[in-house]
C-alpha cells in the first residue's frame, strides 16, 4: 500500500527481473480435490508466460494461488502481493460506476488522492482506446468495451505482474484477436511480468515469451516451450508457417501424452530447455528466465 | 447464504422482484404518445367497465340501495360534499404521516438490520427465526399488548405500521448485500479492502435494486399498516381507518365508506407508483429495472 506510483518511477520486484516464482506448489482442496501439483515456475518482467490446459486442470486455481486469494497446501510463492494486476475471467465491472468510475477503483482502495486518481485512470483510459466512453455506464458498452474497462482497470496500479485468467473466453473471435493484439502493445509499453490463462493454444502462443503446458487433474506443468517470434507482433503472425508448427506441437503435447509418463521426461527437459536464452527484445527482465 | 428463506417462507415479500406486468414492454419504435396511449388506455378501459358493471349491480342486482350505492353518489357525498370531503382529506393526511413516519423507520431499521446479518453469519443466524416469527404473529394478537405498553395515539399506529412494512426491507437488503459478485469480492481482496470499505464500496452498492424492490414492497404495506393500526387505536386524531370504522358502521354512510376505500387505494397507488419514481431516478441509470430486482 505505501508504495508510490509514477509514471516512471521504480517498481518494486522482489528478485531481480522475476516478479513471481512458484516454488513446488501444490494444491489439494477441503473435499479432497487435487487440483494442481508440483508446480514451479518463475515469471520475469518482460516475460507473458501463458499457462495451457484442458478445463478443470486447475489453470485458475494457479492464479488464485499466486494472487492470494487461495493458499497453497503445498510448497510455497514468492511475489510482491502489494499491486497485482487481476484481469478476471468476467469484465467483473460495477454496474452502478460509469467506466471512469470503475477504472478509479484501485485507486481509490490504494487510498490516492483525488487528483492523482483522475490522472491515472484518464491514462488507462487512453491506453485501451476507451476515452470517448468515459461517463458510459457498463450496461450500454459491448462486451470488448467492457472487457478494455477492466484491463483499464487493471492498468491504473501500473502493476508489475500482470495475470489474466481467460479473459477473453466470453468474446466473439474477432474482438478476441483484437484484445489480444491490444493486450500485447500494453505488454510492450508497460514491461510488466504477465502470467495468462487460456485454453486457447494460438492465443496462447501469439502472446507469450513461454507457453507451459499444463495436463489434466491434478495439474501439472508436463511442458515447456519458448516462443521465438519478436514483438510487436501482428495478426499477420498468425498465417506465419512458423506459428502453426509452434501451435501443433503445443497442441499434440497437449492432447497426445499422459501427463504422468511425460512429467519427468518433460521437467528434464524444461530444465534443459534453458540454455537457448529466450530470443525476446524485451529488456533486462528477459534475461531471467527460470527459477530453479 | 443457506440461512436466506425460499420463497414459500416468506408469504409477501419473497423474493425481491419489482411487480412488474410482464406485457408492459413496450415497443421502441412507436412514438412516444402511442406508447403512453398504449400504457394508459388499457387500464382505463378496464376500470371504465368495472364502473359499468358497479352501475348495472347498484341498479339491477342489489335490492337495497345502500348495499351498493352508484358511482354519482359516492362522488356527490364523499368527494362533493365539503364537510365530507374535509374529514377524509383530514383522515389521509394524518394516515400518509403515519405511514411516512412508519416506513422511515422501518427502513432505517430494516436496513440496519440487514448489515448486521451480511456481516456475520452467526447473527443471521440468530436474527432469522425471530424476525420470521414477528412477521409471522398475527398483527391482532400483537395490539392489546401493544395498546398496554404504549399511547394509543400515534405511536401505536406507527409501531403496528413498522412491524407490517419492515420484513420486506431487511429481506430484500439482505439478499441484495450478500449478492454482490464474487470477482468484485476478490477484487476488494486483493485490494486489501477491509471490511467497511468492502460494505461501502461493494455490498451497499450492489444492495440497491433489491432494497429499492423491498422498499416499494413495504411502502404499500406501510400504508396497509397505518391503516390498520388507526382501525385499531381510537384515541388521537382520526386517520383513514377510524373513518372506515366510523362510516361502516351505520347504513347511512355507505356512500363515504365507498370513497374512503377509493381514496385509501388512492393512497397506495400513489405511494406505489412515487417509490417506482424514486428507484428509477437513483438506479435506473445503470439498472434495468425491468429485469427484475437481481444484478
Amino acid at each position: 500500500m505505501s508504495a508510490e506510483i509514477t509514471d516512471d518511477g521504480p517498481l518494486r520486484v522482489r528478485a531481480p527481473g522475476e516478479a513471481l516464482a512458484f516454488d513446488h506448489v501444490g494444491m489439494t482442496f477441503p473435499d479432497g480435490t487435487h487440483a494442481v501439483d508440483e508446480v514451479t515456475f518463475g515469471v520475469g518482467r518482460g516475460q507473458f508466460v501463458t499457462v495451457v490446459g484442458p478445463s478443470g486442470c486447475g489453470k485458475s486455481t494457479l492464479l488464485k494461488i499466486a494472487s492470494g486469494l487461495l493458499e497453497p497446501t503445498r510448497g510455497s510463492v514468492t511475489i510482491d502481493r502489494d499491486r497485482i494486476g487481476y484481469v478476471f475471467q468476467d469484465p467483473t465491472l460495477m454496474p452502478w460506476r460509469t467506466v471512469r468510475g470503475n477504472v478509479e477503483v484501485l485507486a481509490e482502495l490504494h487510498h490516492l488522492p483525488r487528483d492523482e486518481r483522475r490522472r491515472l485512470a484518464q491514462h488507462a483510459i487512453d491506453l485501451v482506446g476507451l476515452n470517448g466512453f468515459e461517463d458510459h455506464y457498463p450496461k450500454s458498452l459491448s462486451g470488448g468495451m467492457r472487457m478494455r474497462c477492466s484491463l483499464a482497470r487493471t492498468l491504473t496500479l501500473r502493476p508489475p505482474i500482470m495475470m489474466f485468467d481467460e479473459p477473453f473466453g466470453a468474446v466473439d473471435e474477432i474482438t478476441r484477436e483484437h484484445l489480444n493484439e491490444e493486450t500485447l502493445r500494453l505488454f510492450e509499453q508497460e514491461g510488466f511480468a504477465g502470467l495468462f490463462i487460456t485454453h486457447s493454444i494460438s492465443e496462447a502462443v501469439f502472446m507469450s515469451t513461454r507457453v507451459l503446458v499444463m495436463s489434466a487433474r491434478p495439474g501439472r506443468i508436463v511442458a515447456s516451450f519458448e516462443v521465438p517470434f519478436p514483438y510487436p507482433r501482428g495478426s499477420e503472425l498468425r498465417f506465419d508457417p512458423d506459428f502453426a508448427a509452434l501451435s501443433g506441437e503445443v497442441s499434440r503435447t497437449l492432447r497426445g501424452r499422459s501427463p504422468r509418463k511425460t512429467m519427468n521426461e518433460r521437467s528434464e527437459g524444461m530444465a534443459a530447455g534453458r540454455a537457448p536464452a529466450s530470443r525476446t527484445p524485451m529488456g533486462p527482465g528477459g534475461a531471467a528466465p527460470e527459477r530453479q | 447464504m443457506t440461512a436466506l428463506p425460499g420463497p414459500t417462507d416468506a408469504g409477501l415479500a419473497a423474493s425481491p422482484v419489482v411487480i412488474e406486468s410482464p406485457t408492459a414492454r413496450v415497443d421502441p419504435r412507436k412514438g412516444r404518445g402511442r406508447r403512453l396511449a398504449e400504457v394508459v388506455v388499457p387500464p382505463l378501459a378496464l376500470v371504465a367497465v368495472i364502473i359499468g358493471v358497479w352501475y348495472f349491480i347498484s341498479y339491477q342486482v342489489v335490492e337495497r340501495r345502500f348495499l351498493l350505492h352508484p358511482p354519482h353518489d359516492v362522488i356527490q357525498e364523499g368527494f362533493l360534499t365539503w364537510e365530507n370531503l374535509s374529514d377524509i382529506l383530514d383522515g389521509l393526511r394524518y394516515t400518509t404521516k403515519v405511514a411516512a413516519i412508519g416506513l422511515a423507520i422501518a427502513f432505517a431499521l430494516g436496513i440496519g438490520i440487514a448489515v448486521v446479518m451480511s456481516q456475520s453469519k452467526l447473527v443471521e443466524r440468530a436474527v432469522f427465526p425471530l424476525l420470521v416469527a414477528v412477521q409471522a404473529t398475527p398483527i391482532l394478537a400483537m395490539v392489546p399488548l401493544i395498546a398496554l405498553w404504549f399511547d394509543t395515539k400515534t405511536t401505536a399506529r406507527v409501531i403496528v405500521c413498522v412491524i407490517i412494512s419492515f420484513f420486506p426491507i431487511v429481506l430484500n437488503s439482505l439478499f441484495g448485500l450478500v449478492s454482490a459478485d464474487a470477482g468484485l469480492h476478490d477484487l476488494m481482496t486483493l485490494h486489501h479492502a477491509g471490511r467497511w470499505t468492502r460494505l461501502r464500496k461493494l455490498m451497499l452498492p450492489a444492495a440497491l435494486p433489491a432494497v429499492f424492490a423491498g422498499l416499494r414492497i413495504s411502502a404499500g404495506l406501510s400504508v396497509i399498516g397505518a391503516i390498520v393500526g388507526d382501525f385499531f387505536f381510537g384515541r388521537g386524531e382520526r386517520g383513514l381507518g377510524q373513518l372506515l370504522k366510523q362510516y361502516s358502521s351505520s347504513t347511512n354512510t355507505a356512500e363515504l365508506t365507498l370513497a374512503t376505500v377509493i381514496v385509501s387505494s388512492l393512497l397506495g397507488i400513489t405511494v406505489f407508483l412515487t417509490f417506482g419514481a424514486l428507484q428509477n431516478l437513483v438506479i435506473g441509470k445503470w439498472h434495468d429495472s425491468k429485469s427484475g430486482g437481481g444484478r
